[in-house]
């Protein structure tokens, strides 16, 4: 009792981390510039600001991965180095880092029991104990014998999660951890973070839907340009309304000259998660309504890929898009997604069924054709895995934004590379798409994700593109950034270049999209077109395809 | 494993292992030296070669010094007899000639992410058959011709031989480490067992048996009247066609981007498995043509059992030089210098011929180091020494 | 034909052969695990054979010998420790320069101590247990043949049951496969490498003593012969499992043995064909059978903290 009123008086006194002037420079960026800001006991913190703002290196620097340059850390009061993850760990600080951190060949309990056992043999017992104890707290339960790298993106993250509460005692950091997951899954999150903050731990949470900071955080500090741009306390973010708090925020994160994100996209979500059949949905249709939309251009014709133990496959697919129109493909995430971007991309080969592209005024079979050939005629695939497929990590943005042209006139001539025509095209590119980058011959792995996005976009976008696919082309950008995203596939709609949209934010879906496909295991159990009644019966679907 | 994320792509400068390299300093707002690029260069040059080379040297001396001999003797001969004296300084120039062509075979691979360690059976299979074969195509078609011949023979050969390994790691993704290694193993065997077998000398009472040798005036021509062979030429024309290619051509860059991503081969289009094909039989050739070189130039005949074994100390040298041919030329200059004056300079000294190894591993591992505390500048991160003396001082300054 | 002695001459020499593979590409494959591929295993050999052959001579004992022969291997190692773990130099280049180092310095070292006495370790030196011994041909063959070769198969269970059931077996395993992971995870990544890499060059150490001391009896300048590449080969075939690289191993030693054993008895074998059989053999089986092959992710890449 004494030594809780004890603590309870000195918490009042020196918060629970408080970082002060922490100073972090990296070859050509100053990624924190004398950041201090404070995290208390019971209160989620959140960290916002747009892509590259700095917020996974001050995280990184608070759990051991990254020493900063300068600057101290206090924990209740005492000045304490981080110098290794282990440290930070010992500490009670626990991390889900924004890239996963699971051992893909491990089994889902080797992963939870990796550096947590003591002793000379492996002692699964303790592990099993406190996964049955921390999945209940978070309401799913995980096989804990699955092996990591088979397991969805989503489950994934709940394992990230659990991994990061078994040593974090005393407070829980988590970069981006919606990214991956399901409106259903963030509520759950929601609640989790309630039960955690109870018991007295404090939650760093950082991510890029505003919505997300405001309901669920109780302070939230905005960083750009690796400082403290600002920051608003609980008594505020608690009394002021919703709307006005976005606005507060995105003036923070971006300047003034960004007031015009004011009407944002992203702002309609939760006005459409309560009252999901009223106001803005309209705006999304009328959008669709005022194109013309014109002659197919895609045509799916039972296009199947045999199902393997890692993939539902495709079944029966049969789709058309036509010249001008947004498609969406919705659904859970791991349902036949990847694998039908990849079949239309050219990257995999159907096993059976046809794909035909309207090339030359007639629609041309291409399921025989490969990447090249296809984007040639114009189909285009904006991938999601941008650091691992998309781009070249080790090569000039310069020669990444031509990576599918190689050979191409006039990048190429006589199999010669030409450096100038290379070099001005990305220099348009950079200037054309706002790629914040050192110069065009900087290396894409420098960058921050939503820079890269817009060097893959200017690439799938540039030269007459007829239909583009776009594999979650939003997924962890900025708010300006994703808007742009946004903008930019609208606006080509406008032009007639038609789009394949997949999300699994059914919110950036109805923002987009004409017309919905919905996909379960492979199959298409259900086309939607856009209007006040979509989302619900995309829920519909959705929940009845993955029921059953 | 992953070869293609180890083996780095000069094409860009890249540094994505945050090592050294020039593109950061261009584009270093806030670090780095601002010096103008030539005399940076020139820095760099001193600093990852120079320098390195000074300390193995001096360790080298060191050893040799407590080994009772004369440190300076020792290394006067290497430098007299490697480079200063007309005739060691050919026999110099003629050992670059194999080496240049491995040069450019395992640049061609490395690039393309692509391990072919099995350089020396290609070597040797290029050699023999050409060892083997010389001699006789000679008596039937004029010089010009069976030179033209035999070379483009030991390249197919060499290129051969990587068949296996290429079409295991195309189709199946087998490690071509565990199958070229293996391979070549295979080979190094097959071609004693050529020469033994089916181009044995008629001649009674050799000691090894042997091929027909190639008389001298029908090997590769020689150089500006020194005994150097064209051997030389054809071998600097391998590394800069390689290097250009490399960078300017558009297999260049598909076997840039397959060797640093595969997946993005594949999602940028790019048929995977027809350049690993590609690759495995470009750097076979320039294998065997080594081989052929060898033979053609320099032995003349093939013994059993030959095996000079020179692939291997290629390799680190095609990675320090980071697949730039002018590097590489340079390190294979500075590899046959070492080799050819050890030789004779251990043979003074009375020490084992192999010592030589053990300067040119001193060399390897300090010019190893120089890249990391390069790198260490160039990221900002204070020196060791530094680290050190900081650590001391505080030490010191507790104590008092 | 096939006689007793046949048999067990072909016997002995199969496990002859067979046990410095072991030994090696146990090592070879607990650095793999850990996702350093250590190319510089030749040269952990011939520093193991030179050290061990030395301390044997010096110390008269042949089992200080094996000790001696571990601590020059893990001395080779402590370069890779230092540059490629700690320092995350490149583990091709450094690898290269321990083998290379390795056998310019055996060189020279023999030429120094030895190069006068060539001295030798007589069979007699060779442990027998006493009737056990005497059983015919597999007496002979399990209990005429230095003990070592217990300490070989011990060393394989018990590498199995580290990299299974402990908890450095699972840190090992994870490290080659993700470093950053175990890192994040409050493991300690330069220490599970260096110990991984320490254990490639003692293993590496004895797998040359062995050849020193029990197979050849002296020491040879190169005496190892490629079989550090062999051992390689042999680890990444095993995909991580100590028993499979034990079977590999053996196969080696009686595809070796066998076609000696065929010399014997008067079929004329050329020693090309008989080198490059196990090769083949290997080769022709990896074709028909060994499609999915396993390496860990991370080899050869080395970790260096928050660098992307
Ligand atoms: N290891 C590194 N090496 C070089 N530059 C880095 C490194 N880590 C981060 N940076 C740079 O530092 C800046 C801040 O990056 P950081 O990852 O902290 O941003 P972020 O706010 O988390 O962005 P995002 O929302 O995209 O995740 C970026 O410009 C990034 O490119
Ligand atoms: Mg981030």
């Amino acid at each position: 009792m004494d030594a809780e009123s004890a603590g309870s008086v000195k918490d009042s006194i020196a918060p629970l981390i408080e970082i002060t002037g922490i100073t972090k420079r990296f070859p050509g960026v100053l990624a924190n510039d004398d950041i201090s800001l404070s995290i208390e006991k019971g209160e989620v913190h959140c960290l916002l600001g747009e892509n590259g703002a700095g917020k996974s290196t001050l995280i990184s620097i608070l759990s051991g991965m990254t020493r900063p340059d300068a600057g101290t850390i206090l924990i209740e009061g005492t000045e304490t180095e981080i110098n290794s993850p282990r440290q930070a760990l010992d500490l009670g600080i626990g991390t889900v880092y924004q890239h996963a951190t699971l051992v893909p060949t491990l089994t889902v309990l080797e992963n939870l029991i990796l550096g947590n056992t003591k002793g000379a043999t492996l002692d699964e017992s303790e592990g099993r104990r406190r996964l049955d104890e921390l999945a209940s707290i978070l309401g799913t339960d995980v096989d804990p014998n699955a092996v990591a790298g088979d397991l969805a993106l989503d489950e994934q993250q709940v394992i990230e999660i659990i991994k990061a509460l078994w040593k974090g005692k005393t407070a829980l950091i988590l970069d981006e951890p919606t990214a991956m997951l399901a409106p259903a899954g963030v509520a759950e999150l929601g609640k989790m973070f309630q039960r955690l903050k109870a018991g007295g731990l404090a939650i760093v949470f950082i991510t890029h839907m505003l919505h997300e900071a405001i309901e669920m955080g109780d302070r939230v500090t905005v960083l750009r340009q690796g400082r403290v741009a600002g920051s608003i306390g609980p008594d505020e973010l608690r009394s002021e309304q919703s709307e006005r708090l976005r606005d507060r925020i995105v003036e923070i994160m971006f300047g003034s000259e960004a007031t015009e994100l004011g009407d944002v996209a992203e702002l309609h979500v939760d006005v459409l998660e309560d009252h999901p059949d009223q106001g803005s949905l309209e705006k999304a249709t009328s959008d669709a309504g005022g194109r013309s939309i014109g002659a197919p251009i895609l045509k799916l014709d039972n296009v199947s890929l045999e199902a393997s133990p890692a993939s539902h496959g495709l079944h029966n697919i049969n789709l058309t898009i036509a010249e001008g129109e947004i498609l969406g493909i919705a659904g859970v995430g791991g349902n036949g997604q990847a694998e039908l971007a990849e079949v239309l991309a050219g990257q995999r080969r159907v096993d059976s069924g046809q794909i035909h592209l309207l090339h030359d005024g007639n629609l041309q079979r291409i399921d025989r054709l490969g990447v090249h050939a296809r984007g040639q005629m114009g189909l285009r695939y904006v991938s999601d895995d941008r650091r691992g497929e998309a781009t070249v990590g080790s090569m000039s943005v310069s020669i990444n934004l031509v990576l599918k042209k190689i050979g191409d006139a006039p990048f190429w001539r006589w199999h010669i590379m030409q450096a100038g025509e290379i070099q001005r095209n990305a220099e348009s590119a950079i200037e054309n798409f706002d790629i914040r980058t050192p110069s065009a011959d900087t290396n894409i792995s420098k960058l921050s994700g939503g820079n890269i996005q817009k060097v893959i976009l200017a690439r799938e976008t540039m030269s007459n593109p007829r239909i583009v696919i776009h594999n979650k082309p939003t997924h962890g950008l900025d708010v300006r950034t994703m808007l742009m995203v946004r903008e930019r596939i609208r606006q080509m709609a406008a032009e007639g270049v038609s789009a394949v949209v997949i999300s699994n934010h059914l919110e950036e879906l109805l923002d987009l999209c004409d017309r919905f496909a919905v996909l379960s295991k492979g199959r298409v159990i259900g086309i939607v077109e856009n209007g006040p009644d979509a989302e619900r019966h995309i829920g519909d679907l959705m929940v009845g395809g993955t029921v059953s | 494993m992953k070869a293609s994320d180890r083996v780095r792509t000069e094409l860009t400068d890249e540094n994505a292992d945050g090592r050294a390299s020039a593109s950061d300093r261009r584009n270093g707002k806030t670090s780095g030296p601002s010096e103008s690029s030539r005399t940076e260069k020139i820095r760099r040059a001193m600093l990852l070669t120079i320098l390195p080379l000074l300390a193995a040297i001096l360790t080298g001396g060191l050893l040799i010094l407590a080994l009772g001999e004369n440190p300076i003797a020792f290394y006067g001969t290497i430098i007299d007899r490697g480079i200063v004296s007309p005739s060691g300084l050919q026999e110099t120039l003629i050992r670059m000639a194999p080496l240049l062509l491995i040069a450019a075979g395992l640049i061609v691979a490395f690039s393309a992410g692509i391990w072919n360690l099995g350089g020396d059976g290609q070597f040797l299979l290029g050699a023999s058959l050409v060892g083997g074969l010389a001699a006789t195509v000679s008596d039937a078609m004029p010089r010009g011709l069976m030179l033209i011949f035999m070379l483009g023979m030991s390249a197919a050969v060499g290129g051969a031989w990587t068949i296996v390994p290429a079409l295991m790691k195309a189709r199946y993704g087998i490690n071509e480490i565990i199958t070229t290694l293996m391979m070549s193993a295979i080979g190094v065997n097959l071609a004693s067992l050529i020469v033994k077998v089916w181009f044995l000398t008629p001649e009674r009472g050799l000691q090894i048996p042997r091929t027909r040798i190639l008389d001298v005036s029908d090997r590769l021509p020689t150089l500006f009247g020194t005994r150097v062979h064209s051997g030389l030429v054809i071998g600097l024309v391998a590394v800069i066609a390689v290097h250009l290619m490399m960078r300017h051509t558009t297999l260049g860059l598909r076997l840039n981007v397959l060797g640093a991503n595969v997946k993005a081969a594949h999602h940028s289009g790019l048929k995977v498995s027809k350049l690993i094909v590609v690759t495995f039989l470009l750097s076979g050739m320039f294998m065997g043509l080594a081989g052929g070189v060898e033979v053609l130039g320099v032995q003349g005949l093939v013994r059993a059992g030959f095996n000079p074994a020179l692939t291997l100390v290629v390799v680190p040298l095609v990675f320090l030089a980071r697949m730039n041919g002018w590097v590489t030329i340079a390190f294979v200059f500075l590899l046959s210098v070492l080799t050819i004056g050890g030789e004779l300079a251990t043979r003074q000294a009375g020490l084992p011929n192999d010592f030589g190894l053990l300067i040119v591993a001193l060399v390897l591992i300090f010019m190893t180091v120089a890249e990391y505390f390069e790198a260490r500048r160039i990221r900002g991160e204070r020196t060791v020494w530094q680290t050190m003396s900081d650590r001391l001082l505080a030490r010191g300054g507790a104590g008092v | 034909m096939f006689d007793e002695t046949l048999i067990t001459a072909v016997l002995v020499g199969a496990i002859a052969a067979s046990v410095p593979l072991m030994l090696a590409g146990i090592g070879e494959l607990i650095s793999e695990r850990a996702g350093v591929l250590n190319i510089g295993l030749e040269g952990m050999m011939l520093m193991g054979a030179y050290g061990g052959f030395w301390v044997a001579i010096e110390t008269e004992s042949i089992w200080l010998g094996f000790i001696g022969g571990a601590a020059a291997g893990a001395l080779a190692s402590l370069v890779m420790v230092f540059l490629c773990v700690r320092w995350g130099l490149d583990q091709i280049v450094v690898g290269i320069g321990v083998l290379l180092g390795a056998e310019g310095l055996t060189s020279l070292l023999d030429a120094a101590t030895f190069a006068d006495t060539r001295p030798r370790i007589g069979i007699t030196a060779r442990l027998d247990i006493p009737g056990l011994s005497d059983i015919p041909v597999a007496g002979r063959v399990v209990f005429g043949e230095p003990y070592m070769v217990y300490v070989t198969l011990l060393a394989v269970a018990v590498a199995g049951w580290v990299l299974w059931k402990t908890p450095w077996g699972l840190a090992i395993r994870a490290t080659g496969e993700r470093p950053e992971a175990v890192d994040a995870a409050g493991v300690n990544v330069v220490v599970v490498r260096s110990l991984a890499v320490l254990s490639a060059g003692v293993f590496g150490g004895l797998g040359g003593a062995y050849l020193s001391l029990v197979s050849a009896g002296n020491f040879i300048p190169m005496m190892t012969g490629g079989r550090g590449f062999m051992a390689i080969v042999l680890a990444m075939l095993a995909r991580g499992r100590p028993l499979l690289l034990a079977a590999g191993a053996l196969l080696f030693g009686f595809a070796t043995a066998g076609t000696t054993a065929l010399q014997l008895v008067g079929v004329e074998v050329r020693p090309e064909i008989v080198n490059s059989l196990p090769f083949a053999v290997v080769l022709a089986a990896l074709v028909l059978l060994g499609r999915n092959e396993f390496l860990p992710s991370a080899l050869a890449l080395p970790y260096v903290r928050g660098e992307r």
